[in-house]
């Protein structure tokens, strides 16, 4: 009996004496933290994409608050839960809402199994950075998509996927959070993130070949030569040439779509645009028109491909619907040639 | 016999050229130079479109010390300064020239007398070697001037006429011809680097070889021939050093001539005696041609620049059943994205695989077998480096030693479950190396 009751006294005490010890280092040693950071940290996505550019969410907030002394967290912000997850960091900083434009990844190569032909076959390790390592690809352009997949890999939204068919990657722009994730994986810096534009409307040059004119027409047929008609077209000087490359400038770009129309090798592309009227007197409709039509029935996909598979034009009075319905069945055709191959 | 201590595999030899003699090769219409055939700085145009070039005419200046100037191999006008496919994969900047004629600089001594003695000091044999554009003729190219300039002094000189790499013969052949003029060349770096003793390694698969340069070198002082035991990758600078005179190169940054060895591929000796004894800038060379179905392999003396199908047309032509052309030898080769490929400094040989030979087994899970570990001729564990590059884990990989890979492609050559190590560890070293360069840039 006295040795349980010495044995519960003496634990007892210690048990005191410790408890005492940790309360006072807890209180000499204590950290002091923002109670805001934990605060900002709940009310955003948890994803830890670091699509803001930050290590993580507890970093993105941390660096929230630390801005927030300086009376502004412009040009920070959350792809991922966009405005609303803004506006509510914004609320519990005391902070006037910032605006930020949403912005969507887009994959800048059309290069599909018809526009650019296979010249070699890679056997490699299936991985986009390995193939870039090794060699330039196995078609003429040493620039665009090598089709392996990292950037779809990398998406953490499901918002990319590779077509079978195009062998390219298609951007979901209702998953899509522009988190950048797929920026980073695509070893070729093919995939950018650009402003959404209102109801999803926008111009893109989908070529990133820096080849000069020539060297990519043989290579690829739907791929920017540099020619420098759009550049001239356009009113707004929203178009920069640069090693024989074009590029639109987003905030520049007015959507007047005359670019689009002086391409002679629809490499711009109007994304989300209501169908146009075919007009009997045009010459030569783009084929890039011809997506156009897609976005009556379904407006939030993209659709990154031209659905032109010959690599001729088509013709101006050919209706938009007709190219479409044609579209499936020469394709596939094509595609299992180059697998035979 | 002597060899290397650790790992190393026994891959077929297939040494279906040797012994045949060296053709020379016909003179090309068009001639490429890509302007990086080196490692190091890429070479600087010193010519524009239009000018009249002759044979040995320099065309790029060196673009840095570790760089090495570029000299036409034909005689013709400059077509243009454009983008050429070389065998990087890529397209780079390149000089691409039309052939007129075959007139050469009026500098260069075309007899074929062999000159034996020379004047100059060490210092001016080094700066004849850099103004020749002289690199690494073993595949690797490093500009041979700066391997002669070493930081710390050197006692041994190591030819490497080893050519453990399957198929190739180019090496082999040039020993059988041209014996005098390599060990002259040998000399010459001995005199550049003041070194006394010289090993000539060759292989024990090359009998007529060591027996005729054991012949020859009788009459060259401190030159001594090395046969070593026939396994890959023999023919490793560290390898060879470990070999020859028993010291191990500790891991990079280090190099051999910290352990006071200076390695020269036997092709860069021959080089050497021209461009010192003959003032012949380097722009020809030796290129094995062969495969299993080619219908004559063979070693051709060619110029620089010359595309590689036409080589390839005058050993029989691409057999139907190539499945990959390869520029180099089968194990550190590389395919190439066309036959348009224009020969470089480093082509040591062009290799037309079989369609059966070309094709990768399929890919298995690791069984931990262990055979990766026990061939890696570094003491690396290939098997976990390529899983880290393939997880992007850079800082496991640096501390498990990733830049001492000498890529030699033993792991996957013995690999029972074909996976594909090499090409993530090559990966991994690649991103490494940047990371490593970055954090010494920010210092």
């Amino acid at each position: 009996m006295n040795v349980i009751l010495v044995a519960v006294i003496v634990l007892g005490l210690l048990g005191l004496i410790l408890a005492a010890l940790l309360f006072l280092i807890a209180k000499k040693f204590a950290v002091e933290e923002d109670p805001r950071i934990a605060q900002v940290a709940d009310v955003l996505p948890q994803a830890n994409c670091g699509g803001c550019g930050f290590p993580g969410c507890q970093g993105f907030a941390e660096a929230c608050v630390k801005a927030s002394a300086q009376g502004s967290i412009e040009g920070k912000s959350c792809p991922v839960g966009g405005k609303a997850v803004m506006d509510k960091v914004s609320e519990i900083l005391g902070l006037a809402a910032v605006e930020a434009e949403p912005k969507v990844a887009v994959v800048r190569c059309q290069g599909s199994c018809a526009h650019r032909p296979r010249t070699s076959e890679y056997v490699g390790v299936k991985n986009c950075h390995v193939a870039n390592a090794t060699s330039g690809g196995e078609t003429g352009c040493f620039f665009g998509c090598l089709g392996l997949g990292e950037c779809a890999a990398s998406c953490s939204f499901g918002a990319l996927h590779m077509n079978p068919e195009t062998g390219l990657p298609e951007v979901d722009e209702e998953k899509c959070t522009a988190c950048g994730r797929c920026v980073k994986a695509c070893p070729r810096h093919i995939i950018e993130l650009r402003p959404m534009g209102k109801k999803g409307r926008r111009m893109s040059v989908l070529c990133v070949n820096k080849e000069k004119g020539a060297v990519t027409r043989k290579a690829c047929d739907i791929g920017c030569i540099g020619c420098g008609k759009c550049q001239k077209v356009c009113e707004f000087d929203a178009i920069i040439l640069e090693n024989n490359l074009a590029y639109i400038d987003p905030a520049k770009c007015r959507l007047c779509r005359k670019c689009e129309e002086a391409c002679p090798q629809h490499s711009i592309v109007a994304m989300n645009f209501p169908p146009r009227k075919p007009k009997p007197e045009a010459p030569a409709q783009p084929a890039a028109a011809a997506p156009a039509a897609q976005p009556a029935e379904a407006p939030k996909v993209a659709k990154v491909e031209t659905p032109t598979p010959e690599p001729v034009p088509v013709k101006a009075a050919s209706p938009v619907s007709e190219a479409m319905k044609e579209m499936p069945n020469p394709m596939s055709d094509q595609t299992q040639q180059e697998t035979q191959k | 016999m002597k060899t290397f201590k650790l790992g190393g595999v026994h891959p077929e030899e297939n040494k279906l050229s040797a012994g045949k003699k060296i053709e020379v090769m016909e003179l090309p219409k068009q001639a490429v130079f890509p302007l990086s055939q080196h490692i190091g700085a890429p070479a600087v145009p010193c010519v524009a479109k239009g000018d009249i070039v002759k044979v040995g005419t320099k065309i790029a200046d060196a673009g840095g010390f570790v760089s090495a100037p570029i000299h036409s191999s034909v005689s013709g006008k400059v077509l243009k300064i454009d983008t050429a496919i070389d065998a990087s994969g890529y397209r780079k900047p390149a000089i691409i020239i039309d052939v007129i004629d075959d007139e050469w600089e009026p500098t260069i001594d075309r007899s074929e007398d062999i000159v034996r003695e020379t004047t100059l000091e060490p210092k001016e044999i080094v700066a004849r070697i850099q103004e020749c554009g002289i690199v690494g003729m073993g595949g690797a190219c490093f500009p041979c001037h700066v391997k002669l300039s070493p930081r710390t002094p050197v006692d041994v000189v190591i030819i490497n006429a080893v050519e453990c790499e399957p198929y190739l013969t180019a090496d082999h052949s040039l020993m059988l011809e041209k014996p005098e003029q390599i060990l002259i060349g040998v000399q010459l770096i001995m005199k550049a680097v003041n070194v006394k003793k010289a090993y000539i390694a060759i292989e024990n698969n090359k009998p007529d070889a060591i027996s005729l340069m054991k012949e020859k070198a009788a009459a060259f002082p401190g030159i001594e021939v090395c046969p070593l035991k026939v396994k890959y990758p023999q023919g490793g600078e560290k390898q060879l050093i470990d070999a020859v005179v028993n010291r191990q190169v500790p891991n990079p940054p280090a190099l051999p001539a910290d352990v006071g060895a200076i390695v020269q591929n036997v092709g860069t000796a021959y080089a050497i005696y021209e461009a010192v004894m003959k003032n012949k800038p380097l722009f020809e060379r030796v290129v094995t041609v062969t495969g299993k179905s080619v219908k004559n392999p063979s070693n051709l003396l060619t110029r620089m620049g010359i595309p590689m199908s036409q080589l390839i047309e005058r050993a029989g032509g691409v057999p139907e059943d190539t499945g990959k052309i390869i520029g180099g030898g089968p194990m550190m080769g590389k395919a190439l994205l066309n036959a348009e490929v224009p020969v470089c400094k480093g082509s040591s040989g062009i290799l037309l695989m079989t369609e059966k030979e070309a094709g990768r087994g399929e890919e298995a899970p690791c069984i931990r077998c262990s055979k990766c570990v026990t061939a890696c001729p570094m003491g690396l564990e290939p098997y976990l480096l390529s899983k880290q590059s393939e997880y992007a884990m850079w800082d496991e990989a640096e501390a498990n030693q990733i830049m001492t890979c000498i890529e030699c492609g033993s792991c996957q050559f013995t690999c029972p479950s074909n996976r594909p190590l090499l090409d993530w560890i090559r990966q991994g070293k690649g991103t490494v190396g940047g990371i490593i360069r970055a954090r010494a840039a920010k210092k």
